[in-house]
């Protein structure tokens, strides 16, 4: 059964027209697994089991002619700090290595609602801290299509189980450039929501005011079906609106698009197989009548410093509760504050435990004000360039990476190459703003992303626009 | 650079038992990491007000009502707690 070519609306219809059943379509991408991931290692947990009966029902409701929900069948994998009740999930980190989530997150609940089949938990960086996944405390995640380099991250087996047909999408989080960026260097398309479109409740908190779910799928299109199912207001999330609040007119059309180019992300410090690539695209889009206009983005340069305040503040804060007390792996000692002490030093990783530093001296007394307060106020600046740059366009484009994909070990001992490594991710985050990553191209085999960036609320253009560039401009062979 | 002495009142703060080669090796990547942020300087943020949520949304408040899980949810979080006695967490004694 060839998986390579299969979309949520392929397998619904193959499923229809009896060309294939759910089992047998779930036992060939558990036999991808199988097969693969001893070597890849994208997964945590694998519910093998549960997967094959959950097909057996679907397989069953189709036998007696019943109407099939939205996602019947559909395998999904979720990055592991996503609860699914029952479930282990560690988010990566050793101090969740006992911890079996008790509940499940909204957006789980509503896969399972629409008949998606969960097939496994996603190995990720350690707290979705990382940009390569090589900081999960449970082995790194290998790109599939290149064994030597890193499949990026933090969704990093997300990324790579859809890219090696493991499952046919995935869910990830989102915090700095979490699922566009291992998206881009995997080959698949990921995408990121406007803040609070789609629900945290079960997400396992890293940075409260910059985290969003969002989905990694092979192309636009199913991108889209599992953003419109995972959406929404949830009582849950106090944090969490409609979509379309702000947003009344239908998507403009694509002929009538004005797309800005930040001068700031397209020029000095992006790679130039980078810049071929985007140049490429942009030739490709002005000649098929799409206006491009040169914008100037100029505080977006300081958003990955603005980032590494504003996040470990932000963990430090959120990863005080690993405390050895109520859940996860604990550490005894002496007394309670050994407890603490102890459970936090045997168990956080290298990469955790320096954000958490960092962010503790960040907030320390006396340095709240030059810190702190100062990122949020540039924070305020970037978000102002945004509001302008939207006066005169509708979307902006830039790549998803500023580099070339890299090798594993190339950026784990320095910590701050890695950490540019959000350069032109991190924006979005910082200003709330949904964005997706598209397959642009390849350079010597590695794959380039190219990424589309939407006012608040406007998922529906930045969709319609990412359709288009998927069909017109960087058509793939499927 | 920040001192070590400094390092070590930051980690007893952030409450991690550290070696004394850990500390050394945050002494580093820590000062490298304020220095690369440092360039926040540069931008004028005079009468610039700070963000703290990126959308605006307004505060979305909801009735303060006690409500049962309707399962054994309460038993599972209970479950999951180290060290417990009967239904109670067990901690070791504050003095």
């Amino acid at each position: 059964m060839d998986l390579s070519s299969l979309t949520i609306k392929k397998l619904a219809q193959g499923l229809g027209e009896k060309e294939f059943s759910c089992e047998e379509m779930i036992g060939a991408y558990l036999g991808n697994i199988t097969k693969n991931d001893k070597t890849i290692n994208a997964f945590m947990s694998v519910f093998d089991k549960e997967a094959l009966a959950a097909a057996g029902e679907i397989d069953a409701l189709i036998s007696r002619k019943e109407k099939l929900p939205a996602l019947a069948g559909v395998p999904v994998a979720v990055k592991d700090n996503i609860l699914v009740k029952g479930k282990r999930t560690t988010a990566g980190s050793k101090v969740l290595d006992n911890y079996i989530a008790p509940y499940d997150a909204t957006v789980v609940e509503k896969l399972k609602r629409e008949g998606a089949i969960i097939i496994g938990k996603t190995n990720m960086d350690e707290f979705a801290m990382g940009a390569s996944g090589e900081h999960s405390a449970y082995g790194l995640t290998q790109n599939p299509n290149n064994p030597d380099y890193a499949p990026g991250g933090s969704s990093s087996g997300s990324a790579a189980a859809v890219s090696a047909d493991m499952c046919l999408c995935a869910l990830g989080s989102d915090t700095a450039g979490s699922v566009r960026q291992p998206a881009s260097i995997c080959g698949i398309v990921g995408m990121k929501p406007t803040y609070g479109v789609v629900s945290r409740y079960g997400l396992i908190a890293m940075a409260s005011s910059l985290d969003q779910i969002g989905p990694l799928a092979k192309n636009i299109e199913d991108a889209k079906i599992l953003f419109d199912i995972i959406k929404g207001r949830d009582k849950m999330d106090s944090t969490s609106c409609e979509t379309g609040r702000e947003l009344e007119e239908a998507p403009k059309e694509i002929k009538n698009l004005k797309i800005g180019l930040p001068e700031e992300c397209s020029g000095r410090g992006i790679q130039k197989e980078v810049r071929d690539i985007l140049e490429g695209s942009i030739k490709k889009l002005a000649g098929k009548g799409i206006k491009i206009e040169n914008i100037s983005l100029p505080h977006v340069g300081y958003g990955v410093s603005c980032y590494y305040i504003i996040t470990p503040a932000e963990v430090s804060s959120n990863l005080a509760r690993y405390d050895g007390i109520r859940y996860g792996m604990s550490k005894s000692g002496d007394e309670l504050l050994d407890v603490y002490l102890n459970t936090r030093g045997e168990y956080l990783g290298e990469e955790v435990r320096r954000r958490i530093m960092l962010g503790t001296y960040i907030l320390s007394a006396g340095y709240y004000d030059a810190y702190y307060l100062r990122a949020q106020k540039v924070r305020t600046k970037i978000i102002e360039d945004f509001r302008a740059a939207f006066k005169k366009v509708d979307l902006i484009l830039t790549p998803t990476l500023p580099t070339l994909p890299f090798k594993l070990g190339e950026r784990l001992n320095d910590p701050l190459a890695m950490y540019l490594t959000d350069l032109l991710t991190v924006p979005a985050n910082l200003a709330g703003l949904p964005a997706i990553s598209i397959p642009a191209g390849e350079a010597g085999g590695l794959a380039v992303g190219l990424q589309f960036i939407a006012p608040h609320f406007q998922e529906e253009s930045l969709f319609s626009a990412a359709n288009f560039f998927e069909n017109e401009i960087a058509p793939r062979h499927s | 650079m920040i001192g070590l002495k400094q390092v070590k009142h930051i980690a007893e703060l952030a409450r991690i038992n550290f070696s004394d080669k850990e500390l050394e090796g945050f002494q580093k990547d820590l000062s490298a990491i304020l220095e690369y942020i440092d360039k926040l300087k540069e931008v004028d943020v005079d009468g610039v007000a700070p963000t703290s949520h990126s959308v605006n949304l307004k505060n979305i408040t909801r009735l303060d009502e006690t409500k049962s899980s309707g399962d054994d949810l309460a038993d599972r979080l209970i479950e999951a707690a180290p060290r417990k006695k009967g239904r109670f967490v067990k901690v070791k004694p504050i003095f």
